[in-house]
């Protein structure tokens, strides 16, 4: 009882920083919205009984990438984004087709039978487990996966690093 | 155990801890104040209570009655929670380290820890990731730039060096093949330190740990000679006070973790009548922690400051490298063996 309550509430915690991302106008409380939605996810998580899981979702993204987020943002120091009134069409067919998109997630969820559902507290996941789907059963996507990473990486460094010769003169006076 | 003495015992057990911690916390500033004075051949505080011994409550009396200036060109929301964010994950952070063995009053058993998860390790560093927030909100809600430039490079710096210092701490992960703080001190009984097999796993941490803690050499967030005060120029009383009480806290939590996962925790001789025997493990705990928090002050008042270009290659250019060896060596001597 107490697991579902607290779970209903992350779960609340988690729609209300998502919404309070879109809505907020300077992207610092938007980042800040987007940390609380990460670390409700994590709660999530852990009421399930995933604690790695939850410990990781903690460190990687609410830990790091969102400090990155912050710094990005504070470097460039973002103002507050002026508030447009939007297109017409946007919101004449944005809003029912999202409510009726979210109906349709909604009764698909419900109605569909083969779907187990996982009582609070059972989806366990320890750390061996985890690193034997990773390591053992899932080797090759895995490695994959880091090598796209490791792609991006580098494009990353070609778009930003300065042409040759300012580089070269750069690292000369340093 | 019901779910009434479970609750009890573990509100007992979170009031005892905080309040060792908060102590903990006044008396190293203490300590920090009279071993610089000592290193610079002077006496330090001498006048309030016998030693100086008295100083940090008239520290934290003070505090409270200064004046709290808020600038009116900060962005007050965040300002007024960027100490709070620093204070609380700092406090928080303690929850899962075990003091020392378990311990039975009555009919009861608990082990002297707030709460056993079989994840601790990460639990610590997750809140420590989270503490950057604290200061990199501070700087740049101050609307300063000396502030701004000093929020920036902590929230750089704890980033670059918690990389390493998560990767040093795998090492240690591999040889105890547990995550839980208890099994991996259980994994250094008869004197199997981890500083004996993982020494270089320790220098790494304990070099990217000054730099977590932003302490000098590392203390280029605060930079005086440059930045003013870096990312708490703007703050005053009890606000400026708390990112001191986070600093000093996260400290504590620091040489608590490298304790644990090198220095064999609370093991150690243990003898004597059975209060003894409960008492002892805490007693190595403490003078371990004592030993390291020693350290940061030491060290602190003999090293010069890096410049931050330094600080950057060394975290990225040498720890990162060295770490990531250790455990490719470490994998390939346990596979070996197995």
């Amino acid at each position: 009882m107490f697991h579902l309550i607290l779970f209903l509430f992350f779960g609340a915690l988690c729609v209300a920083g998502a919404v309070n991302l879109l809505v907020q106008s300077h992207p610092i409380n938007s980042a800040l919205s987007l940390i609380v939605v990460m670390g409700s996810l994590a709660a999530e998580y852990l009421l399930l009984g995933a604690e790695f899981l939850a410990a990781i979702q903690v460190i990687v993204y609410a830990g790091a990438i969102m400090v990155l987020f912050l710094i990005t943002i504070m470097l460039l120091n973002a103002g507050k984004e002026e508030r447009t009134k939007g297109s017409r069409i946007a919101t004449l067919l944005g809003v029912p087709g999202v409510l009726i998109g979210g109906v349709l997630v909604a009764w698909t969820l419900l109605h569909r039978s083969d779907m187990g559902s996982v009582p609070i507290g059972a989806l366990w996941g320890d750390p061996k487990s985890i690193a034997r789907l990773l390591f053992h059963d899932f080797l090759l996507p895995f490695e994959v996966t880091s090598v796209l990473i490791l792609i991006a990486i580098m494009g990353a460094v070609v778009l930003a690093s300065r042409p040759e010769t300012g580089a070269r003169a750069a690292r000369k006076d340093g | 155990m019901s779910i009434t003495t479970f609750v009890i015992i573990s509100i007992i057990k979170s009031l005892a801890v905080v309040g060792v911690l908060l102590t903990a916390v006044a008396y190293s500033v203490w300590l920090e104040r009279k071993v610089s004075a000592h290193i610079q051949n002077r006496w330090g505080p001498t006048r309030v209570g016998p030693f100086g011994l008295l100083q940090p409550l008239a520290d934290g009396v003070k505090f409270i009655f200064k004046e709290d200036l808020t600038q009116p060109h900060v962005y007050k929301p965040l300002y007024i929670a960027a100490p709070m964010i620093a204070l609380v994950f700092a406090i928080t952070s303690i929850s899962v380290i075990p003091f020392g063995n378990s311990v039975s009053i009555g009919p009861w058993d608990t082990y002297l820890q707030i709460t056993d998860l079989n994840i601790g390790l990460l639990v610590v560093l997750g809140i420590t990731s989270m503490g950057v927030y604290g200061v990199a909100l501070a700087g740049w809600s101050s609307n300063n730039k000396y502030s701004l430039l000093g929020g920036l490079r902590a929230s750089a710096q704890m980033i670059s060096y918690e990389v390493s210092l998560g990767l040093s701490l795998v090492g240690v992960l591999i040889i105890a093949g547990s995550l839980s703080l208890r099994d991996i001190v259980d994994a250094q009984r008869h004197l199997h330190w981890n500083i004996f097999l993982q020494p270089v796993a320790f220098f790494i941490y304990l070099i990217s740990a000054y730099a977590e803690t932003n302490r000098t050499p590392f203390d280029l967030p605060e930079a005086e000679s440059e930045l003013v005060a870096g990312y708490h120029t703007e703050y005053s009383a009890m606000k400026f006070a708390m990112f001191f009480m986070a600093e000093y806290a996260n400290m504590v939590t620091v040489a608590c973790l490298a304790t644990l996962m090198f220095f064999g925790g609370w093991l150690g001789p243990v003898f004597g009548p059975p209060l003894l025997q409960m008492i002892l493990p805490v007693v190595w705990f403490c003078l371990k922690v004592f030993f390291f928090m020693f350290l940061y002050v030491w060290v602190r008042w003999t090293l010069p400051r890096f410049r931050y270009d330094q600080l950057m290659a060394f975290g990225w250019k040498v720890l990162l490298p060295l770490a990531v060896a250790n455990i490719v060596v470490t994998a390939l001597i346990v596979a070996w063996r197995a």
